[in-house]
């Protein structure tokens, strides 16, 4: 296939880029692909396209005078540049900051956030001193966000991976339709924690609110604190000695192990009463036929 | 028929989704011709004694102290053949017979990291023509 470069593909539509590219445009039915991959191959730890930046580089953005766009542009630029240490001073409040970085970075803000804070992340570490709003880290990928005081309601909502957590306590909906990832919250969390959770690990070092784990089709709750109640199909398991081991290392890494231990903590999981919704599939089909 | 006592397959032998690619377990199963639940033990959490040089390598360049986002990533099994999913592109990536497959599922997963991230940043990953396509200009 004839190499193209970048300007070439910006002359090109959207559907002529995709079919230069050999991209099919039918609808997807699960078929399989065979692409030609030595995993012997040169070794990179980031994305292809990713700016090589290094974190021994550090520099400062004054967000004060700055809207939300421009902050994120800026952050862009500098990585471009290198720089793989980033302070965000002054960002009063403003929402959506630092999102949709897709990179090794330590993006460090010196304030509070609103809405949406380092959401769709996938890779940086972030870390927040001062609070949040609502979605915090919404739909992050991997990589770390740590926020010093409280965040407000649907916390870490349907995030896929990485380490999302707040030193103090937060609103409801915590890791509401999570994917994977660890949600961790030092002090207390809402009503609905936990709704329709898929996969991934929620800890909880305070007391949880009512509805806990409501709908949840799989992954781990672990409470520390007392449980105002279960949502439907959420049930209580044993706290196994890998579970233990595992909650300790990783409370121990973010300065939150109580020094009381982990033996306390009561693990919440599926019951997975609710896996039989299609049970009457088969029949219904039959009567179709 | 919410509220039955079915929980799915439970696995117990470790090769069972490679001797048995159907891997039907229950009657349940047998009757809609699918297997429920997941070929792997999504809760298991990795156990760093056996992490590998590849994976302290990544860990390091990312600035992280665990495996992060690959504590979710297992290795698992499609039509017969180990394989590992990656979330990128919303698909099976097998393991190649080059690659040894551990004796426990710890091993496994690891070996299921390491081929996923080369997989990922490799050049030939199919996000990188996606991007080339959609990107702004």
């Amino acid at each position: 296939m004839e190499y193209l470069n970048d300007s070439k593909l910006a002359s090109l539509t959207q559907e002529e880029r995709a079919e230069a590219l050999g991209m099919t445009s039918e609808h997807l039915t699960g078929r399989s692909m065979t692409i030609e991959f030595d995993p012997d191959e040169k070794t990179r730890f980031v994305y292809p396209w990713s700016p090589d930046v290094d974190f021994n580089k550090r520099t400062q953005i004054n967000a004060d005078n700055l809207n939300a766009t421009e902050v994120n542009h800026r952050i862009r630029e500098l990585m471009e540049e290198g720089y793989g240490s980033i302070v965000i001073s002054n960002p009063r409040g403003k929402h959506a900051l630092g999102v949709g970085v897709l990179s090794r970075l330590n993006l460090i803000f010196e304030g509070s956030l609103g809405y949406f804070a380092a959401g769709l992340i996938d890779g940086p570490n972030v870390r927040i001193n001062g609070r949040v709003g609502w979605s915090c880290g919404e739909n992050m990928m991997s990589g770390t966000i740590i926020i010093e005081k409280n965040a407000g309601s649907t916390f870490g909502a349907a995030i896929r991976g990485g380490d999302l957590i707040c030193k103090g306590s937060v609103g409801s909906r915590t890791g509401i339709d999570m994917k994977g990832g660890t949600i961790i919250v030092g002090g207390n969390t809402g009503a609905l924690s936990g709704f329709m959770m898929q996969r991934g690990r929620m800890i909880v070092c305070g007391n949880a609110g009512k509805n806990l784990g409501d709908s949840m089709y799989d992954g781990t709750i672990y409470i520390g604190g007392a449980i105002h109640s279960l949502g439907v199909d959420a049930v209580e398991a044993p706290l196994t000695e890998p579970d233990a081991s595992w909650l300790r290392r990783k409370l121990h890494m973010y300065g939150l192990l109580p020094s009381a231990g982990v033996s306390h903590f009561t693990k919440v999981v599926a019951g997975k009463q609710l896996w039989n919704y299609d049970n009457l599939e088969p029949s219904e089909k039959k009567l179709i036929l | 028929m919410s509220g039955s006592a079915y929980r799915g397959s439970q696995i117990e032998n470790i090769d069972q989704f490679i001797e048995d690619k159907e891997g039907l377990g229950s009657e349940r199963e047998i009757e809609i011709g699918q297997h429920i639940g997941y070929r792997y033990d999504v809760n298991l959490v990795p156990d760093y004694e056996r992490l590998t040089t590849f994976l302290k390598q990544y860990m390091e360049v990312m600035g992280w102290d665990d495996l992060n986002w690959l504590e979710d990533v297992h290795m698992g099994y499609e039509d017969g053949k180990p394989a590992v999913f990656d979330r990128n592109i919303n698909g099976w990536v097998r393991v190649p017979d080059s690659i040894p497959l551990g004796k426990n599922q710890q091993d496994r997963d690891m070996a299921a990291r390491e081929l996923l991230i080369k997989f990922q940043m490799s050049d030939r990953h199919p996000l990188v023509a996606l991007r080339r396509v959609y990107k702004k200009f």
